[in-house]
């Protein structure tokens, strides 16, 4: 079935990326310039994830506006999160500016 | 340092245990809601239970499982859902070669297991004990013990947020489609603290948009690599903004939050 088999290609990818390099860089060292990339796949990846999601809430057209709550809320847990350095805040206050702009611009 | 450390018995494998599960309690109740929301997120996305309990059971690599729920709601095909597993949780290697230094004379039996267990959350606090420049025997006791509840606390959460998911209609209309990227702009925040990672971030973000109209979320992958390539790019150019390694973030962290 397709799911199993999904499930367990990332199984296998997700161990791929954890345990080989665990056993060998004790023994191998990496490349430079490859730690020197890796350094980067974190922030990367990261923000390949955010910034659709956030750009594009409804998936078909870009909402630049303030009309916009995913963008809002984005801004906002964006400055808490530089600030403060601590996901759950984030989290937290994220969430309540998503819902709370979302009512106030069910109000207006 | 060393007249220190004679003072101090060595920690025995269950202080240690233990000292890792404490220290990790703090991150523990961060995933609670994650491990939630991925639950209800994953069903109410056409993953079936089982689908959903296998995959944090095998996978155990939370922000990969959302994005592979928000992927099969978009029916990706499979090459497309294990490619950007892959690409999302390239991440963990760099843990592990941040670590790996420090448990090489660890047997298969421990590493194995270990190296299936490293989530983000586990990195953050054993990188830090294994800097701590005392030589305690079993700091990967330490590992095991953050690994473990880690672990456990995942299934639970996930069991809970598949039975939520059945009962909740609409996620969306509570904003949980939200979480994910919010918890993401949390652990951005740890990563980009120069020039280069900022630069990084801002041509990932830039090119996420362009290539949005990609299918199968390819853009998702074109923008980490052009992302990764202009991060690199800057730390050349820009001499003395070197990236301070994973581990320094890291154990910066947990110091910032203890």
């Amino acid at each position: 079935m397709n799911e199993i088999l999904m499930i367990a290609g990332m199984a296998l990818v997700t161990i791929a990326v954890r345990y080989p390099v665990l056993v060998l860089v004790g023994k191998i060292p990496l490349p430079p310039a490859v730690v020197r990339a890796l350094k980067f796949v974190p922030t990367a990846v990261l923000t390949a994830i955010i910034t659709p999601a956030v750009l594009y809430p409804r998936s078909e057209h870009i909402e630049l506006g303030i009309a916009n709550e995913y963008l809002v809320a984005a801004v906002i847990s964006s400055l808490v999160a530089w600030r403060t350095r601590n996901v759950l805040i984030t989290i937290v206050v994220g969430m309540a500016a998503l819902l709370g702009w979302r009512w106030l611009m069910t109000v207006l | 340092m060393n007249q220190s450390l004679q003072l101090h018995p060595v920690p025995t494998r269950r202080v240690e245990f233990w000292n890792g599960v404490k220290d990790t309690f703090p991150l523990v109740v961060g995933a609670i809601p994650f491990g939630i929301i991925f639950g209800a997120l994953a069903v109410t996305s056409g993953v079936t239970p089982g689908g959903a309990l296998a995959m944090s059971a095998i996978v155990f690599a939370g922000s990969s499982q959302f994005i592979a729920a928000g992927l099969v709601s978009h029916a990706a095909p499979i090459l497309v859902i294990v490619l950007t597993t892959f690409v999302v949780n390239l991440r963990h290697a760099l843990y592990a070669a941040s670590l790996a230094p420090h448990m090489k004379h660890l047997p298969q039996r421990w590493l194995a297991p270990l190296g299936f267990w490293l989530t983000d959350e586990s990195f953050v606090v054993v990188i830090a004990r294994y800097t701590k420049t005392d030589a305690a025997p079993f700091k990967h006791w330490y590992f095991f013990g953050s690994a473990v509840f880690m672990y456990s606390n995942w299934q639970l959460c996930t069991v809970i947020g598949i039975v939520a998911g059945q009962s909740i209609p609409n996620p969306g209309a509570w904003g949980l489609d939200f979480a994910l990227v919010v918890t993401f702009i949390g652990m951005l925040a740890q990563f980009v603290r120069n020039r280069p990672t900022l630069i990084a971030s801002a041509v990932a973000g830039i090119v996420a948009v362009l290539a949005h109209g990609l299918p199968n979320q390819m853009g998702l992958l074109l923008a980490a690599v052009f992302g990764i390539i202009a991060g690199v790019i800057a730390e050349n150019l820009l001499p003395g903004e070197n990236v301070k390694s994973i581990a320094a973030m890291a154990s910066a962290n947990t110091n910032a939050e203890r």
